[in-house]
């Protein structure tokens, strides 16, 4: 077998377990409610059958580990489970599937991260490899202060700035960015602009800075020395001899920064008012809803886990030493 | 004439010469050397945490001291105005220093002292306890820590203790990775063998033997993992799911009066309003990156001019 094909399945593999473990702690968080939880779902006045009726369909007269693969089970269907609001203590059931409240609010969140990733990721790489080529120049300089500043703002004020300045002051673009299924994708793109714009602002910063460090780490290698002894033109130097070596640290550097946009699209979200999932979270959080936050915690890290797993096989597929082994 | 001044000794030359700087010394020729950004990141804490620890003093009213006039405009009684229920802006800004710095450096410090210690019961044991905690870091840091956190939340409910307990608790498996990976080149060293061979106890090879050999990159990851933790508590207040009103604090003073930057082009001074707080906590995390970058540089000779 070629030896990047086992390396793969080896990381494929982890990555399994590791979602495994991850959906297991999600999981195991109802066990660690308060025992009278029901009563604080139900209401005071809940009556003993309503809130035996809640247990059993909670599942909770079952052993855990039953729960647990009942559970798996269903998120694999495609079944989140139902909300918690909307529970009345008589017994009258209004809640409403997890997955109904999710799925036009995860298109959304995909929407906007997918809007600031498009943007952000050129950007970055083209400033990391210019302030790398120009290091300890003026431009690298200013680039570095700059990026070093963005990354020290915390999301909400980089977000409130640009609504200061280009809503309030200067109103070109809208400071609330809600948009429903019937928005036309210009105007889509139009309202979305400013929380864009701020996700692109955070991690252009860090993805910037990571990469002019890999890069610079690779040039200070002893082969790119040799090749520009021997006289190979700079840019023969970066495209053929460090390239082939920087996709990996470079494919980290944007896997770790998509990551970090389903993170920072939480804080972003909940400023400009925008139906994502992010939100969604917040106010169950808010509201002690459980069955949500944990379905949105299971997409928050199996989005975490697929980017890492992604960038850690882009890495070992460009690895000329494994694409050509002895 | 006596020939006592004709004599010459190298070995007393060289001795009055080697005279020992006492510490106080030394950190006057580093501080000398540091450059301005350092100087400035120094003077900007040194200023927040007077005003944290002098807050009462400072403060011309109470934090939760409410006056007749909500969103009162800047200047007179109030130097930035009211907020939304008439509480004084400034005084809650004095008093959110010291709520929200004591928190994050409460959580910081008892994460380096889990992840710390387990850091380096991990690099020293080196067996299957070692594997069991790598692992277990592993699949932590799998989850988002802002999301891990909302859940954790979830569970507990938001109170301080909570806050402080959770987030260090999330960050220690940051500390734990990086006292791991520098401890472990130190502990193969023929020092710390001797030291297990004599029968020392793994506390005292912790403290005596690995600690001060790997203390300048614990010290940097301090002042950037305190930089974290009070972004995060920040983060979560403005969600509103962090410091619990009436107790001041930043985050949630930018999330109360955000709706007045809508009122920027009447008046510009209350749509700064929520900006003071957020800029605050902006200022404080540059100036602590910009000591610790000039930290990095001087102690591991991090330099990237190749």
């Amino acid at each position: 077998m070629h030896p990047i094909l086992g390396t793969i399945l080896q990381r494929l593999l982890l990555g399994l377990i590791t979602l495994f473990f991850v959906s297991l702690i999600i999981f195991s968080a109802i066990e660690f409610l308060p025992g009278d939880f029901t009563q604080a779902v139900l209401g005071q006045a809940a009556t003993e059958e309503t809130v035996a009726a809640f247990r059993r369909e909670l599942g909770l007269d079952q052993p855990a580990y039953l729960r647990y693969f009942n559970w798996v089970g269903s998120v694999m269907t495609g079944d989140l489970g139902t909300s918690f609001s909307g529970r009345a203590a008589s017994g009258v059931d209004r809640s409403r599937a997890v997955i109904d409240l999710i799925a036009p609010r995860l298109w959304n969140t995909l929407f906007l991260a997918g809007m600031a990733g498009i943007v952000a990721v050129p950007l970055a790489l083209f400033l990391g490899v210019t302030a790398a080529l120009y290091r300890n120049t003026m431009y690298d300089r200013t680039v570095n202060a700059a990026t070093l500043t963005t990354i020290s703002f915390p999301e909400f004020f980089v977000a409130y700035l640009l609504i200061l300045f280009f809503a309030s002051l200067w109103p070109v673009f809208p400071s609330l960015a809600n948009v429903n299924v019937d928005t036309p994708f210009m105007e889509r793109i139009y309202k979305c602009a400013l929380p864009a714009l701020t996700l692109t602002l955070v991690i252009v910063a860090h993805m910037m800075r990571m990469t002019r460090a890999a890069i610079i780490n690779l040039l200070a290698s002893p082969y790119i020395e040799m090749a520009k002894l021997k006289g190979v033109s700079r840019a023969r130097v970066i495209l053929r001899h460090a390239l082939p070596n920087a996709w990996a640290p470079i494919a980290t550097v944007i896997a770790f920064n998509l990551a970090y946009l389903v993170v920072g699209v939480v804080v972003v979200e909940v400023v400009f008012v925008y139906p994502g999932i992010g939100q969604l979270m917040v106010d169950a959080v808010t509201t002690r809803d459980i069955p949500v936050v944990q379905a949105c915690a299971l997409i928050f890290a199996a989005t975490y886990i697929i980017l890492n797993l992604i960038a850690d096989i882009i890495g070992i597929v460009t690895n000329p030493r494994l694409l050509h082994p002895r | 004439m006596s020939d006592t001044e004709q004599t010459y000794s190298a070995a007393g030359e060289v001795g009055a010469l080697r005279e020992r700087r006492t510490r106080w010394q030394m950190a006057k020729i580093e501080l000398s050397k540091a450059p301005w950004s350092a100087w400035f990141g120094m003077i900007v804490i040194a200023i927040y945490f007077i005003v944290a620890i002098f807050a009462p003093l400072i403060a011309p009213y109470g934090e939760a001291q409410v006056f007749p006039a909500p969103f009162a405009p800047w200047g007179g009684e109030h130097i930035f105005g009211t907020d939304q229920i008439g509480r004084d802006v400034f005084s809650r800004l004095i008093y959110g220093a010291r709520n929200t710095m004591g928190i994050a450096l409460a959580a910081t410090l008892l994460s380096f002292l889990i992840g710390g210690g387990l850091g380096l019961v991990a690099a020293i044991s080196g067996n299957w306890l070692d594997q069991l905690l790598s692992r277990g870091v592993d699949i932590l840091m799998a989850i988002p820590s802002l999301i891990f956190a909302l859940m954790l939340l979830t569970i507990f409910g938001s109170s301080v203790f909570s806050l402080i307990c959770i987030i260090a608790v999330l960050d220690s498996t940051r500390v734990f990775r990086l006292t791991r990976s520098v401890a472990v080149s130190v502990v193969v060293m023929d020092y710390v063998e001797a030291a297990k061979l004599r029968g020392e106890k793994l506390g005292w090879i912790m403290r005596r033997e690995i600690l001060p050999n790997i203390m300048p990159p614990l010290i940097a990851e301090f002042g950037l993992r305190f930089c974290f933790v009070f972004l995060t508590i920040a983060a979560l207040s403005f969600l509103g799911l962090g410091i619990q009103p009436p107790t001041a604090d930043w985050g949630s003073m930018v999330r109360d009066n955000a709706s007045m930057i809508q009122f920027a082009k009447y008046d510009l001074t209350a749509a700064l309003t929520p900006m003071i707080p957020a800029g605050a906590i902006a200022l404080l995390t540059v100036a602590v990156n910009f000591v610790v970058d000039w930290f990095l540089h001087k102690s591991s000779g991090l330099k990237d001019d190749h």
